[in-house]
């Protein structure tokens, strides 16, 4: 469905020449729902714009539905749908002629554009709002137009750009499930962009994790957890000075990927952390080493950034929105192997 | 949801059609929705066909220099101009409507879907020629209680002579606009900066006759001074002058260079 190779962007700034994306392989087949994670700047939405035949690209190639990006982008666009990070309706006008023209906009005649409008509203429960301008409803209501809009011409691949953004838990939710919705119903492939840990953790199938213009990884979201970041054990001694035995114990164990002593604390970075606190506790015992407690959290899709770049993607992202096309220098280092210390996830194990 | 939806194959031509009637509907779907915006628009003409048109006929500043069909009628000599200034005030900035679609996001909605990029152009800037005639209409309608003397194949003229200028303009501010759009507020300063110079070296508010010569010579190199007197012979009744010759021809060339710079605009604003 998507097939792209060394597909590179790179602006020119005052600050001299930027390079967005650096030359990416991309391979996506129907039916697929794929997460594009990486922090703002990263490359995301100057992939998709790409993508998306909205911006070409410096160099490389890319094939979306079965047309060429650079020759051929009329044909992509009748294919794919598209759902950017602004919001598709005009202010003023009334959301149900927004949608009937969608459907002209896509080569229906007026008459089946107008059915199939009155069908998507009533799907998004958008059909009380028939008649309101756009620049009136809420922040839930619009990102709903959006998908109505979107899905207009029932396309078999649809982009999402940071569909997510600026939703309270409850709308983002619901966004949710429209989106699956869809999926489930027509095998839309879908392919969207978010700096939403949790969102590409939860609901994709098959996460790309960008950074600098670059993919560093690319899997379903439990195999970059397990492969990449490993859980994270942290040990309460009784004594300071056994954190040194307490090292050596557990590399006895298992492939430690990281080890760091905060006074009598330890934090151990482990894959599959749950099965290696039982011996590690009995060898730990059998050491003379006393545990007050032993905790297992399990890593998120930060710890997976975090092992990638030594760089935490919540603190990026929270560090607010550069120029698009910017590349961000990032917080330097990483701090302790604790990037997710108030993880829910966390799982209490009594020593 | 319908399981698919099929989509009949179109010709070049016919799509190109199709979408320019697309996007002209969106864009007067707003105005025809509630047509109280189509006034709004009119505000700055009417305020100076209001308060300067008396002051201009007290003045007899017309009389002076034996302008309008009875030598001297004020209104029959500056209404064509107020319709001129519709144009100048108001669909020079109609750029500025898609500068914030741009900024919103739902003129990238439209980009990405197959509509041709000509069209995209083309149906805004009928959009824009659709209420300028519709406000000029109006402003006539307005002052022929007012004595202003109504010669109807001469004014229908009228009103295509101003349509082909709301073209040429029209196609022009949305250039203009996408030449702005990493700065928007540079837009209203460079349309400004433009209208006036122009308004006043038409000849539209008071006759270059009375201006100093360098002045009026300016006024002789300003495209706008032979549409605004074309439009004067035309709603005077005088359909075949020299004048009118002379305003169609520049209106025209307006058009074309209108329109030329606005599509090729609108082709490299986005690939």
């Amino acid at each position: 469905m998507i097939e792209a190779r060394q597909l590179a962007r790179t602006f020119t700034t005052k600050a001299g020449v930027v390079e967005a994306v650096a030359g990416i392989d991309l391979d996506v087949e129907e039916g697929e729902l794929v997460a594009f994670l990486g922090p703002n700047g990263a490359g995301k939405s100057t992939t998709l714009r790409m993508l998306t035949t909205l911006l070409p690209p410096t160099s490389g190639s890319a094939v979306v539905a079965g047309h060429d990006v650079v020759r051929e982008p009329a044909a992509v666009r009748r294919q794919i749908g598209y759902i950017g990070q602004g919001n598709g309706a005009g202010h003023y006008h009334q959301v149900r002629d927004e949608v009937v023209l969608q459907g002209r906009a896509y080569g229906l005649g007026w008459r089946a554009a107008a059915r199939r409008a009155d069908e998507l509203l009533d799907a998004l429960q958008l059909g009380s709002l028939a008649m309101r301008t756009a620049g009136t409803l809420s922040g839930g209501q619009r990102r709903r137009l959006d998908i109505a809009l979107g899905l207009v011409h029932a396309p078999r691949l649809l982009f999402l750009d940071e569909p997510s953004t600026g939703l309270d838990p409850q709308n983002r939710a619901h966004l949710w499930d429209h989106v699956l919705g869809v999926r489930e119903r027509f095998g839309t492939t879908l392919f969207l962009t978010t700096h939403y840990l949790e969102e590409a953790d939860t609901m994709a199938e098959r996460v790309m994790v960008i950074d600098h213009g670059r993919v560093i990884a690319d899997d379903t979201p439990a195999r970059l957890k397990a492969d990449l970041a490993g859980d994270r054990l942290v040990l309460a001694l009784a004594d300071p000075a056994d954190a040194g035995p307490t090292r050596e114990a557990a590399e006895r164990l298992a492939p430690i990927h990281a080890f760091e002593a905060d006074g009598a604390t330890v934090h151990l970075r482990v894959p599959g952390g749950a099965e290696v606190v039982p011996p590690l506790l009995r060898e730990l015992d059998h050491r003379g080493v006393v545990v007050r407690s032993a905790e297992v959290v399990r890593p998120t899709l930060d710890d997976v950034f975090l092992a990638l770049t030594g760089r935490s993607l919540r603190e990026e992202s929270e560090a607010g929105a550069p120029e698009p096309g910017a590349v961000e220098s990032g917080p330097p280092g990483g701090g302790p192997p604790g990037g997710g210390a108030s993880d829910p996830a966390g799982a209490e194990v009594a020593a | 949801m319908a399981d698919a939806v099929t989509v009949a194959p179109r010709g070049p031509v016919a799509a190109a059609l199709d979408d320019t009637v697309t996007v002209f509907v969106r864009q007067a779907l707003p105005t025809l929705r509630s047509p109280s915006g189509l006034v709004f628009g009119m505000l700055q003409p009417l305020v100076f066909l209001a308060l300067f048109g008396p002051l201009l006929d007290g003045t007899g500043t017309t009389e002076a220099f034996g302008l309008g069909d009875a030598g001297g009628d004020t209104w029959q000599w500056f209404v064509p101009g107020v319709l001129i200034m519709l144009a100048l005030f108001g669909t020079t900035g109609t750029g500025y409507m898609l500068l914030t679609e741009m900024q919103t996001g739902s003129h990238e909605r439209l980009l990405v879907t197959p509509v041709g990029r000509t069209a995209m152009l083309a149906g805004r800037t009928l959009n824009d020629v659709a209420t300028l005639v519709a406000q000029a209409v109006l402003i006539v309608a307005v002052m022929v209680p007012f004595g202003f003397d109504l010669h109807l194949p001469g004014a229908l003229l009228g009103l295509g002579v101003l349509a082909v200028l709301g073209v040429a303009l029209g196609a022009l501010s949305h250039a203009l606009a996408i030449a702005c759009r990493e700065q928007q507020e540079s837009f209203y300063m460079i349309q400004s900066s433009i209208q006036f110079p122009l308004l006043f070296l038409s000849g539209l508010m008071l006759p270059l006759e009375a201006a100093p010569g360098w002045m009026e010579a300016a006024g002789r190199l300003n495209p706008l001074t032979y549409v605004v007197e074309a439009l004067r012979a035309l709603f005077d009744g005088r359909v075949v002058v020299g004048d009118v010759g002379w305003g169609v021809a520049v209106v025209a060339a307006l058009a074309g260079v209108g329109l030329a710079v606005g599509t090729r605009a609108m082709r490299r604003a986005n690939a």
